[in-house]
């Protein structure tokens, strides 16, 4: 494993719930690592599966999509949809030769900031782990 | 398709000291001057100031801006600020973009370089994502000016008049035979010892006689659609086998009804009511229910019909069937309050192994004037109890059960030491972990308590046992550690009685399903914002009440309750919505006509045209959930605000 590598993960997340997490995480002043950026859709069942290929596509080192516990949808079941494609998506993942742990799907509700934080911090560790994402490297190669 | 050259603005904010200097904003502006289509960047002190949001106004005017970017706290924050900031200079609301830079970047990282780094991805993706924003249409709809008011005890009745004195109609459902709610059991109330009847049936009686209020009890909410402004409410009633317009309350039916030995939940099964009852005597309304379970006729199928042929109303009616209600209404208060916890699984206090074991709400109903004991605290075998024990705080403040405080245990513990001293002029001791008195003459309330000779113990009870040490000195032993002198106790007594802690109401997350509303850890409703939305929700027109949010007591319930009323209000008293933005829209030209879109709607708002062979949004229904723009295989579908080139173009500028 490489120390220096610091991953870069894009977080497709629930405005209803782990948005709010994450706010709350800031509103606490948890620290968690500064490597996710997130992005902001109104519901999990709004991620298109070609999102989270792009991302991997353009290098992203790891994938997080974060939404309402089951049952706690907004939009009723798009939560739900939501698990379903992208459960999908790890055959397609492996196809491209990415390792299937690099994408992750949790339910963070909207008071659990300290969750949202434990959240990053070990995915942000699981990735590291796994190391940089293959294409970056095959076009250094 | 918008063709007009983008040219942004974007203002980079310091938030006092909350974003810089943690984050290097000048650095963070000066970056963002450098990307594509900038054609202003600043940082300042406040952008949400006045100064700040006229900053934004004079360049949209001075550089002919038609993009928006502030970098500064969370969207859920200050959206509308900035894009009715945007809107006052002539663009757009749309066209704007937040990058949350505080919660996501300068609060939660330790380092300040990375949150510095962080803060430029998150501005990048902002600019690069609002490039592809364009003006969207809103429409006015018109708000159905009535209430939806869930659940009947003091917050609901409180907020049920206040809507109704307001000149709104109110529909109140409650499930029990009667509204009143956990009020309605006690005799007195702290700090201040009014009797709760005198303060209470005042309530009751109005809520049952405004000509605004339709009491819906005996009722359950089943089933909760539509949308701020126009909610409509499936209403199971459920048969109460008594004609509400003939019965007259006499309370004959009662009285002769041959099955009398069933528990009454009313009196927390202290006692026993008929099959035929109405909980309490001052019950609003006082219509009574049949209990089926327990009837002889309706369960057993004997021959009984003894209430109706004393019934000179003629108002029993044994053939009355479950029926549904729908409602249309604007907005709609949750205020489904809390149940009380059980003790049974403690079993080191004893309760339902010893018949002194009392919980708190059987207290209330020993001490209550229409209670089983006709307001005397009195044991089992009819004796005055000389010695009781009063434990604090069971079941809260642990983590096996309820981890947080109830708020109202100390308080109507120190209520019940006062009660017991002044009726049996028993000896009192209260065990206590802290004592909790923060309110209005609260503290007072405990000094004057204190100064009754009441002995308060600070030290959990290890346990209550009926091994007891001397014959004669008390039927019960409470083994306890006195932590400020360190000794150990072991103190006999006639009777120990329970503070159980609050929990959410059975049921709560079925209403929290049904009405979007999230609940924390624990189960309690999730207000929009801790401190400035406190009876808010996340969705638009529902609106929180009571001890349903968190436990509380009654003023702050009926606070609360007033509070609630008054956004529900507000909102009818606006008359029209703006109708959301943010939905789907599908291309007819792309569409492909392959309906994957209408199974995944979760609204049925998308309907198939046979004629042009394409599906069709119905933008009444959608809520802009983008399922079906997930699913598409065209790509027909897209949710504005949220459409593919927009995600993506994020995506792209946080790798890029
Ligand atoms: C033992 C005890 C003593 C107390 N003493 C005091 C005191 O002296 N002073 C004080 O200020 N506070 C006191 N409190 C606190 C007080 O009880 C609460 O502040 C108050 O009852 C909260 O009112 P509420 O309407 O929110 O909830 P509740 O009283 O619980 O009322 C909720 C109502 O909603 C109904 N409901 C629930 N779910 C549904 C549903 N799905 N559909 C329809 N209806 C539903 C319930 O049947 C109930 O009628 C005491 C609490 C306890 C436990
Ligand atoms: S609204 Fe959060 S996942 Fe659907």
């Amino acid at each position: 494993m490489d120390a220096s590598f610091e991953p870069k993960i894009i977080a497709l997340v629930c405005n209803w719930c782990t948005y709010t997490a994450a706010d709350l995480a800031g509103t606490s002043r948890l620290k968690y690592p500064a490597n996710v950026r997130l992005v902001r859709l109104m519901c999990t069942g709004m991620i298109d599966v070609k999102y989270v290929i792009k991302a991997f596509l353009e290098g992203a080192d790891g994938v997080f999509i974060g939404g309402c516990h089951p049952g706690d949808c907004h939009y009723i079941n798009g939560n739900l949809k939501a698990r379903k494609r992208i459960r999908s998506v790890g055959s397609i993942l492996e196809n491209f030769g990415f390792d299937p742990g690099r994408l992750t799907l949790q339910w963070i509700g909207a008071s659990e900031g300290p969750e949202f934080a434990r959240h990053m911090t070990e995915f942000v560790d699981t990735i590291k782990k796994l190391g940089p994402n293959p294409i970056k490297t095959r076009m250094i190669l | 398709m918008n063709r007009e050259i983008p040219r942004i603005g974007v203002y980079v904010c310091h938030c006092g000291m909350n974003i810089a200097p943690q984050v290097d904003v000048e650095q963070v502006a000066g970056f963002a001057g450098r990307l594509e289509h900038v054609v202003v960047a600043r940082d300042y002190k406040f952008m949400c100031s006045n100064p700040g949001q006229e900053l934004i106004e004079d360049d949209i005017k001075a550089h002919n801006l038609n993009r928006v970017v502030v970098a500064s706290c969370s969207p859920r924050m200050h959206e509308a600020t900035f894009r009715k900031a945007c809107q006052k200079a002539g663009l757009s609301p749309y066209n704007f973009q937040m990058a949350n830079i505080r919660e996501q970047a300068s609060w939660v990282t330790a380092d300040s370089g990375r949150a510095t780094a962080k803060a430029k991805d998150l501005v990048a993706a902002a600019v690069r994502r609002v490039a592809f924003h364009h003006p969207l249409q809103t429409r006015q709809v018109e708000v159905n000016k009535s209430v939806l008011v869930i659940g009947g005890g003091i917050a609901g009745i409180q907020a049920a008049i206040s809507a109704a004195d307001a000149g709104y109609k109110v529909y109140l459902v409650e499930r029990e035979p009667s509204i009143g709610g956990h009020m309605a059991k006690f005799d007195k109330t702290f700090p201040t010892l009014d009797c709760a009847a005198c303060i209470m049936t005042p309530k009751t009686v109005i809520a049952g006689q405004h000509e605004n209020i339709e009491l819906l009890t005996y009722c359950e909410v089943v089933g909760l659609e539509g949308f701020v402004g126009n909610y409509k409410a499936r209403i199971l009633k459920k048969p109460r086998y008594v004609d509400e317009d003939k019965c007259t309350g006499c309370g004959t039916c009662m009285e002769k009804c041959p099955t009398r030995k069933i528990p009454s939940g009313f009196e927390e099964n202290l006692t026993f009511r008929p099959a035929i009852y109405s909980p309490f005597p001052q019950a609003v309304p006082k219509t009574p229910v049949i209990d089926a379970d327990n009837c002889r006729l309706l369960a057993k199928n004997k021959r009984c019909g003894v209430c109706a042929k004393f019934c000179e109303a003629d108002a029993i009616d044994f053939n009355q069937e479950p029926r549904h209600l729908e409602i249309t209404v604007g907005a709609v208060i949750v205020a489904t309050g809390f149940s009380a916890f059980d003790p049974s699984p403690m079993v080191q206090y004893g309760y339902g192994l010893y018949p002194e074991v009392y919980t708190s709400l059987q207290f209330e109903r020993l001490n209550n004037a229409t209670g089983p004991t006709a307001g005397r605290i009195l044991m089992k075998d009819g004796r005055v109890p000389r010695k009781v024990a009063i434990i604090h705080c069971v079941g809260s403040r642990d983590k096996n059960h309820l981890p947080y405080c109830s708020r109202v245990c100390c308080m109507y513990s120190l209520k019940f030491s006062h009660l017991v001293r002044e009726k049996t002029g028993a000896e009192v001791w209260s065990f206590y972990i802290d004592m909790r008195s923060p309110g209005k003459l609260y503290e007072e309330f405990y000094n004057r308590v204190q100064a009754e000779g009441v002995h308060l113990v600070r030290g959990k009870v290890a346990m209550v046992t009926d091994i007891v040490d001397q014959p004669g000195s008390g039927n019960l032993t409470v083994v306890a550690e006195n932590t400020l002198t360190g000794r150990n106790l072991r103190l006999p007594v006639d009777m120990v009685i329970l503070s159980v802690g609050l929990q959410p109401a059975r049921g709560a997350e079925e209403v929290a399903r049904m009405t979007g509303i999230s609940t924390d850890g624990d189960g309690w409703f999730t207000e929009l914002h801790a401190k400035l939305a406190p009876v808010n929700t996340p969705t638009a027109g529902i609106f929180l009440a009571g001890c349903c949010q968190g436990p509380k007591d009654i003023p702050d319930t009926v606070a609360q309750a007033m509070a609630a009323a008054g956004q529900a209000t507000a909102l009818l008293a606006k008359g029209t919505v703006e109708t959301q933005a943010e939905i789907s829209s599908i291309d007819p030209d792309t569409c492909s006509g392959c309906r994957s879109c209408l199974e995944v709607c979760p609204y049925n708002a998308i309907y198939f045209d046979e004629g042009r062979r394409v599906a069709v949004v119905n933008d009444a229904l959608c809520q802009g959930c983008g399922s079906c723009a997930a699913t598409c295989p065209s790509s027909a579908a897209a949710v504005a605000q949220f459409n593919d080139r927009q995600v993506m173009a994020e995506i792209d500028a946080i790798l890029a």
